[in-house]
Protein backbone atom coordinates (compact mmCIF):
# COMPACT_ATOMS: atom_id res chain seq x y z
CA UNK A 1 0.00 0.00 0.00
CA UNK A 2 2.78 2.45 -0.83
CA UNK A 3 0.21 4.27 -3.12
CA UNK A 4 -0.59 6.63 0.80
CA UNK A 5 3.02 7.41 0.63
CA UNK A 6 3.35 8.32 -2.88
CA UNK A 7 0.25 10.21 -2.67
CA UNK A 8 1.36 12.22 0.23
CA UNK A 9 4.20 12.96 -1.78
CA UNK A 10 2.24 14.25 -4.37
CA UNK A 11 0.15 16.42 -2.13
CA UNK A 12 3.06 18.12 -0.88
CA UNK A 13 4.47 18.32 -4.42
CA UNK A 14 1.61 20.59 -5.17
CA UNK A 15 0.88 22.47 -2.04
CA UNK A 16 4.69 24.29 -3.45
CA UNK A 17 3.33 24.40 -6.65
CA UNK A 18 -0.06 26.41 -6.00
CA UNK A 19 1.80 28.24 -2.86
CA UNK A 20 4.44 29.72 -5.94
CA UNK A 21 1.56 30.74 -7.78
CA UNK A 22 -0.54 32.38 -4.84
CA UNK A 23 -3.19 29.62 -6.13
CA UNK A 24 -6.54 29.33 -3.88
CA UNK A 25 -7.21 25.49 -5.13
CA UNK A 26 -6.41 23.41 -7.49
CA UNK A 27 -8.69 22.31 -10.60
CA UNK A 28 -7.39 19.11 -11.52
CA UNK A 29 -4.28 16.89 -11.25
CA UNK A 30 -3.19 14.81 -14.30
CA UNK A 31 -0.92 12.18 -13.47
CA UNK A 32 0.68 9.10 -15.78
CA UNK A 33 0.89 5.75 -14.01
CA UNK A 34 2.31 2.85 -16.64
CA UNK A 35 0.82 -0.52 -16.25
CA UNK A 36 4.46 -1.88 -14.55
CA UNK A 37 4.96 1.57 -13.06
CA UNK A 38 4.10 -0.40 -9.55
CA UNK A 39 1.30 1.14 -8.67
CA UNK A 40 -2.51 0.36 -9.20
CA UNK A 41 -4.62 3.21 -10.48
CA UNK A 42 -7.84 2.26 -8.38
CA UNK A 43 -5.66 2.34 -5.10
CA UNK A 44 -3.96 5.72 -6.11
CA UNK A 45 -7.52 7.20 -6.72
CA UNK A 46 -8.84 5.92 -3.61
CA UNK A 47 -5.57 7.04 -1.62
CA UNK A 48 -6.08 10.52 -3.25
CA UNK A 49 -9.77 11.08 -2.05
CA UNK A 50 -9.10 9.82 1.58
CA UNK A 51 -5.47 12.16 1.53
CA UNK A 52 -6.94 15.59 -0.19
CA UNK A 53 -9.02 16.74 2.68
CA UNK A 54 -8.01 19.80 4.37
CA UNK A 55 -5.26 20.31 1.45
CA UNK A 56 -5.23 22.49 -1.89
CA UNK A 57 -6.59 19.67 -3.74
CA UNK A 58 -9.57 19.35 -1.19
CA UNK A 59 -12.03 19.64 -4.34
CA UNK A 60 -9.41 18.87 -7.29
CA UNK A 61 -10.42 16.19 -9.94
CA UNK A 62 -7.96 13.49 -10.17
CA UNK A 63 -7.14 12.23 -13.93
CA UNK A 64 -5.15 9.23 -14.32
CA UNK A 65 -3.71 8.23 -17.42
CA UNK A 66 -3.03 4.83 -17.93
CA UNK A 67 -0.19 4.06 -19.78
CA UNK A 68 0.23 0.13 -21.21
CA UNK A 69 3.39 -1.91 -21.40
CA UNK A 70 5.33 -2.09 -23.90
CA UNK A 71 9.06 -3.52 -25.14
CA UNK A 72 11.30 -3.23 -28.12
CA UNK A 73 14.47 -4.31 -29.23
CA UNK A 74 17.82 -2.62 -28.06
CA UNK A 75 19.06 -3.06 -31.32
CA UNK A 76 16.59 -2.64 -34.16
CA UNK A 77 13.61 -1.71 -32.40
CA UNK A 78 11.29 -3.74 -33.35
CA UNK A 79 8.35 -4.70 -31.16
CA UNK A 80 8.11 -7.41 -28.60
CA UNK A 81 5.27 -8.28 -27.19
CA UNK A 82 4.35 -7.71 -23.48
CA UNK A 83 4.24 -11.36 -22.03
CA UNK A 84 7.13 -13.17 -25.00
CA UNK A 85 11.07 -14.06 -24.02
CA UNK A 86 12.36 -10.49 -23.75
CA UNK A 87 14.86 -10.81 -26.68
CA UNK A 88 14.62 -9.91 -30.21
CA UNK A 89 13.27 -12.86 -32.32
CA UNK A 90 15.21 -11.70 -35.03
CA UNK A 91 18.60 -10.12 -33.10
CA UNK A 92 18.55 -11.78 -29.77
CA UNK A 93 19.23 -8.53 -28.14
CA UNK A 94 17.68 -8.31 -25.15
CA UNK A 95 14.41 -6.02 -25.03
CA UNK A 96 14.19 -2.69 -23.67
CA UNK A 97 10.78 -0.86 -22.08
CA UNK A 98 9.69 1.75 -24.23
CA UNK A 99 6.30 2.42 -22.09
CA UNK A 100 4.72 1.03 -19.06
CA UNK A 101 6.73 2.62 -16.02
CA UNK A 102 5.72 6.03 -15.70
CA UNK A 103 4.79 7.29 -12.48
CA UNK A 104 4.61 11.12 -13.56
CA UNK A 105 3.16 13.84 -12.24
CA UNK A 106 2.30 15.79 -15.63
CA UNK A 107 0.00 18.68 -15.14
CA UNK A 108 -2.09 20.63 -12.44
CA UNK A 109 -4.74 23.26 -13.00
CA UNK A 110 -4.15 26.01 -10.30
CA UNK A 111 -7.25 28.37 -9.29
CA UNK A 112 -5.73 31.23 -8.93
CA UNK A 113 -7.86 34.95 -7.65
CA UNK A 114 -8.14 37.92 -10.21
CA UNK A 115 -7.48 38.92 -13.08
CA UNK A 116 -3.93 38.83 -15.18
CA UNK B 1 -13.02 35.98 -4.43
CA UNK B 2 -10.62 38.33 -6.63
CA UNK B 3 -7.90 39.98 -4.35
CA UNK B 4 -7.86 42.75 -6.36
CA UNK B 5 -10.94 44.28 -7.24
CA UNK B 6 -13.11 41.96 -5.12
CA UNK B 7 -14.99 40.38 -8.76
CA UNK B 8 -15.24 36.81 -7.79
CA UNK B 9 -13.56 35.73 -10.88
CA UNK B 10 -11.17 32.42 -10.41
CA UNK B 11 -8.80 31.97 -13.27
CA UNK B 12 -7.34 28.55 -14.10
CA UNK B 13 -3.77 28.37 -14.57
CA UNK B 14 -2.20 25.04 -16.37
CA UNK B 15 1.68 24.17 -14.94
CA UNK B 16 2.85 21.79 -17.13
CA UNK B 17 5.36 19.85 -14.60
CA UNK B 18 6.07 16.20 -16.46
CA UNK B 19 8.12 15.33 -13.10
CA UNK B 20 8.32 11.81 -11.60
CA UNK B 21 6.18 11.27 -8.17
CA UNK B 22 9.44 9.69 -6.98
CA UNK B 23 11.98 12.19 -8.19
CA UNK B 24 12.73 13.30 -4.14
CA UNK B 25 13.70 9.89 -3.40
CA UNK B 26 15.45 9.59 -6.63
CA UNK B 27 17.61 12.53 -5.45
CA UNK B 28 18.48 10.85 -2.20
CA UNK B 29 18.69 7.43 -3.71
CA UNK B 30 21.56 9.21 -6.03
CA UNK B 31 23.27 10.81 -3.12
CA UNK B 32 23.11 7.21 -1.21
CA UNK B 33 24.63 5.71 -4.06
CA UNK B 34 26.89 8.71 -4.61
CA UNK B 35 28.44 8.13 -0.63
CA UNK B 36 28.78 4.41 -0.91
CA UNK B 37 30.57 4.77 -4.12
CA UNK B 38 32.81 7.10 -2.81
CA UNK B 39 33.37 5.08 0.61
CA UNK B 40 34.32 1.76 -1.67
CA UNK B 41 30.88 0.28 -0.77
CA UNK B 42 29.08 -2.35 -3.09
CA UNK B 43 24.97 -1.89 -1.93
CA UNK B 44 22.97 -4.35 -2.84
CA UNK B 45 19.21 -4.30 -2.46
CA UNK B 46 17.90 -7.67 -1.39
CA UNK B 47 14.11 -7.65 -1.81
CA UNK B 48 11.50 -11.15 -2.26
CA UNK B 49 8.71 -12.39 -0.30
CA UNK B 50 8.54 -12.67 3.42
CA UNK B 51 10.27 -16.07 4.52
CA UNK B 52 12.14 -15.87 0.47
CA UNK B 53 15.20 -16.88 3.19
CA UNK B 54 17.01 -13.51 2.71
CA UNK B 55 18.00 -13.68 6.16
CA UNK B 56 19.73 -17.09 6.07
CA UNK B 57 20.99 -16.18 2.80
CA UNK B 58 23.12 -12.99 4.43
CA UNK B 59 24.16 -15.54 7.12
CA UNK B 60 25.20 -17.85 4.93
CA UNK B 61 27.27 -15.86 2.99
CA UNK B 62 29.03 -14.67 5.79
CA UNK B 63 29.89 -18.25 6.71
CA UNK B 64 30.90 -18.21 2.97
CA UNK B 65 32.85 -15.01 3.08
CA UNK B 66 34.46 -16.48 6.80
CA UNK B 67 35.42 -12.55 7.62
CA UNK B 68 37.75 -12.12 4.22
CA UNK B 69 35.15 -9.63 3.12
CA UNK B 70 33.91 -6.73 5.49
CA UNK B 71 29.89 -7.21 5.27
CA UNK B 72 27.57 -4.84 6.75
CA UNK B 73 23.58 -4.85 6.81
CA UNK B 74 20.71 -2.79 6.87
CA UNK B 75 17.56 -4.98 7.56
CA UNK B 76 13.73 -3.30 7.17
CA UNK B 77 11.02 -4.56 9.28
CA UNK B 78 7.72 -3.15 10.42
CA UNK B 79 8.54 -4.49 13.68
CA UNK B 80 11.58 -6.01 15.73
CA UNK B 81 14.89 -6.30 15.35
CA UNK B 82 15.34 -10.12 14.34
CA UNK B 83 16.91 -9.98 11.91
CA UNK B 84 19.36 -7.72 12.75
CA UNK B 85 20.40 -9.80 15.61
CA UNK B 86 20.56 -12.74 13.49
CA UNK B 87 22.65 -11.02 10.65
CA UNK B 88 24.94 -9.74 13.68
CA UNK B 89 25.38 -13.28 15.39
CA UNK B 90 26.67 -14.20 11.92
CA UNK B 91 29.23 -11.58 12.09
CA UNK B 92 27.71 -8.58 9.67
CA UNK B 93 27.68 -5.28 11.53
CA UNK B 94 23.63 -4.54 11.24
CA UNK B 95 21.53 -1.48 11.64
CA UNK B 96 17.57 -2.19 11.91
CA UNK B 97 15.14 -0.01 10.28
CA UNK B 98 11.57 -0.77 11.88
CA UNK B 99 9.49 0.84 9.54
CA UNK B 100 5.48 0.59 11.87
CA UNK B 101 3.65 0.09 8.87
CA UNK B 102 5.13 0.82 6.08
CA UNK B 103 5.87 -1.60 3.04
CA UNK B 104 9.15 -1.18 2.08
CA UNK B 105 12.17 0.75 2.34
CA UNK B 106 12.82 4.21 0.55
CA UNK B 107 16.35 6.58 0.37
CA UNK B 108 15.11 8.33 3.12
CA UNK B 109 15.37 5.55 5.96
CA UNK B 110 18.59 3.79 4.10
CA UNK B 111 20.04 8.06 4.13
CA UNK B 112 18.90 8.16 7.88
CA UNK B 113 20.76 4.85 9.12
CA UNK B 114 23.58 5.58 6.58
CA UNK B 115 24.31 8.34 8.92
CA UNK B 116 24.77 5.98 11.85
CA UNK B 117 28.17 4.96 10.08
CA UNK B 118 26.82 1.44 9.38
CA UNK B 119 28.59 1.01 5.96
CA UNK B 120 32.23 2.78 7.41
CA UNK B 121 34.73 0.25 6.30
CA UNK B 122 32.31 -2.09 4.96
CA UNK B 123 33.21 -3.95 1.26
CA UNK B 124 29.70 -5.05 1.15
CA UNK B 125 26.08 -3.57 2.15
CA UNK B 126 23.37 -5.40 2.13
CA UNK B 127 20.18 -3.79 2.69
CA UNK B 128 17.36 -6.81 3.27
CA UNK B 129 14.19 -4.78 2.66
CA UNK B 130 11.03 -5.67 3.56
CA UNK B 131 9.59 -8.84 2.81
CA UNK B 132 7.38 -7.67 0.22
CA UNK B 133 6.90 -8.86 -4.12
CA UNK B 134 4.80 -5.29 -4.88
CA UNK B 135 5.63 -2.19 -2.99
CA UNK B 136 9.59 -1.98 -3.00
CA UNK B 137 10.03 -2.88 -6.28
CA UNK B 138 10.07 0.70 -7.22
CA UNK B 139 11.92 2.58 -4.76
CA UNK B 140 15.34 3.20 -5.54
CA UNK B 141 17.47 2.97 -2.50
CA UNK B 142 21.41 3.96 -3.82
CA UNK B 143 22.30 0.24 -4.45
CA UNK B 144 24.32 -1.02 -6.57
CA UNK B 145 22.30 -3.75 -8.02
CA UNK B 146 18.77 -5.54 -6.64
CA UNK B 147 18.45 -9.26 -5.86
CA UNK B 148 15.47 -10.99 -5.51
CA UNK B 149 14.96 -14.23 -3.74
CA UNK B 150 12.68 -16.42 -4.41
CA UNK B 151 12.09 -19.91 -2.90
CA UNK B 152 11.40 -23.33 -4.48
CA UNK B 153 8.50 -23.36 -1.96
CA UNK B 154 6.46 -19.99 -3.65
CA UNK B 155 5.89 -21.87 -6.95
CA UNK B 156 7.56 -21.29 -10.43
CA UNK B 157 5.20 -18.63 -11.34
CA UNK B 158 6.18 -15.68 -9.19
CA UNK B 159 7.73 -13.68 -11.85
CA UNK B 160 5.10 -13.58 -14.05
CA UNK B 161 2.65 -12.54 -11.46
CA UNK B 162 4.93 -9.48 -9.95
CA UNK B 163 6.75 -8.59 -12.78
CA UNK B 164 7.58 -5.25 -11.64
CA UNK B 165 9.91 -6.78 -8.97
CA UNK B 166 11.18 -9.30 -11.13
CA UNK B 167 11.86 -6.39 -14.09
CA UNK B 168 14.02 -4.01 -11.95
CA UNK B 169 15.80 -7.31 -10.55
CA UNK B 170 20.05 -7.68 -11.85
CA UNK B 171 19.69 -10.98 -10.50
CA UNK B 172 17.17 -13.67 -8.65
CA UNK B 173 18.43 -16.29 -6.17
CA UNK B 174 16.47 -19.28 -6.33
CA UNK B 175 16.60 -20.00 -2.57
CA UNK B 176 15.89 -23.21 -0.64
CA UNK B 177 16.89 -26.10 -3.19
CA UNK B 178 17.82 -27.95 -0.48
CA UNK B 179 14.51 -28.52 -0.49
CA UNK B 180 13.59 -29.59 -3.48
CA UNK B 181 13.59 -33.68 -3.18
CA UNK B 182 10.27 -32.98 -1.08
CA UNK B 183 9.05 -31.06 -4.17
CA UNK B 184 8.89 -33.38 -7.23
CA UNK B 185 6.74 -31.50 -9.41
CA UNK B 186 8.94 -28.23 -9.07
CA UNK B 187 10.19 -27.18 -12.51
CA UNK B 188 13.00 -25.48 -12.86
CA UNK B 189 12.95 -24.80 -16.35
CA UNK B 190 9.53 -23.11 -15.51
CA UNK B 191 11.02 -20.45 -13.35
CA UNK B 192 13.54 -19.72 -16.01
CA UNK B 193 10.92 -19.77 -18.91
CA UNK B 194 9.03 -17.03 -16.34
CA UNK B 195 11.67 -14.82 -15.62
CA UNK B 196 12.71 -14.88 -19.54
CA UNK B 197 9.18 -13.13 -20.00
CA UNK B 198 9.80 -10.53 -17.42
CA UNK B 199 13.75 -9.80 -16.53
CA UNK B 200 15.18 -8.33 -20.33
CA UNK B 201 18.50 -9.89 -19.02
CA UNK B 202 17.73 -13.28 -16.91
CA UNK B 203 20.13 -14.05 -14.49
CA UNK B 204 19.56 -16.74 -11.74
CA UNK B 205 21.49 -18.66 -9.27
CA UNK B 206 20.07 -21.49 -7.54
CA UNK B 207 21.25 -21.73 -3.85
CA UNK B 208 21.03 -23.18 -0.82
CA UNK B 209 21.67 -21.39 2.79
CA UNK B 210 21.59 -24.97 4.85
CA UNK B 211 23.95 -26.76 2.42
CA UNK B 212 26.24 -24.01 1.19
CA UNK B 213 25.38 -25.17 -2.65
CA UNK B 214 25.56 -22.34 -5.03
CA UNK B 215 26.79 -19.89 -2.40
CA UNK B 216 30.21 -19.54 -4.31
CA UNK B 217 28.14 -18.76 -7.69
CA UNK B 218 26.34 -15.91 -5.49
CA UNK B 219 29.80 -14.87 -3.85
CA UNK B 220 31.55 -14.57 -7.15
CA UNK B 221 28.58 -12.56 -8.75
CA UNK B 222 28.78 -10.06 -5.68
CA UNK B 223 32.80 -9.67 -6.29
CA UNK B 224 32.23 -8.64 -10.10
CA UNK B 225 29.89 -5.68 -9.05
CA UNK B 226 33.21 -4.27 -7.55
CA UNK B 227 34.57 -3.63 -11.17
CA UNK B 228 32.80 -0.68 -13.02
CA UNK B 229 29.53 -1.44 -14.11
CA UNK B 230 28.28 0.70 -17.57
CA UNK B 231 25.76 2.26 -15.76
CA UNK B 232 24.34 -0.64 -13.69
CA UNK B 233 20.34 -0.31 -13.33
CA UNK B 234 19.53 2.11 -10.80
CA UNK B 235 17.23 0.55 -9.55
CA UNK B 236 13.48 2.07 -9.87
CA UNK B 237 11.97 2.19 -12.89
CA UNK B 238 12.56 4.81 -15.19
CA UNK B 239 10.00 7.25 -16.82
CA UNK B 240 9.40 6.85 -20.17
Amino acid sequence: MHEYSLVQGLLDRIEKEARAHAASGVHRVTVRIGRMGGVEPGLFATAFEMSRVGTVCEHAELELKTEDVRWACGVCGCDIPQGRELACPSCGWPARMVGGDALVLERLELEVNGHV
Amino acid sequence: MCDACGCGDVRIVPVELHERLLAGNDRTAEHNREHLRAHGVVSINLMGSPGAGKTALLEATARAFGGTERLAAITGDLETERDADRVRAAGIRASAITTGSACHLDAEMVHHALHDDIAHGADYLFIENVGNLVCPAIYDLGQEANVVALSVTEGEDKPLKYPTMFRNADLVLLTKIDLLPALPDYDRRAVEDALARVMPNPRMIAVSARSGEGIGEWMKWMQRLRSPQPSRSAGAAMAT
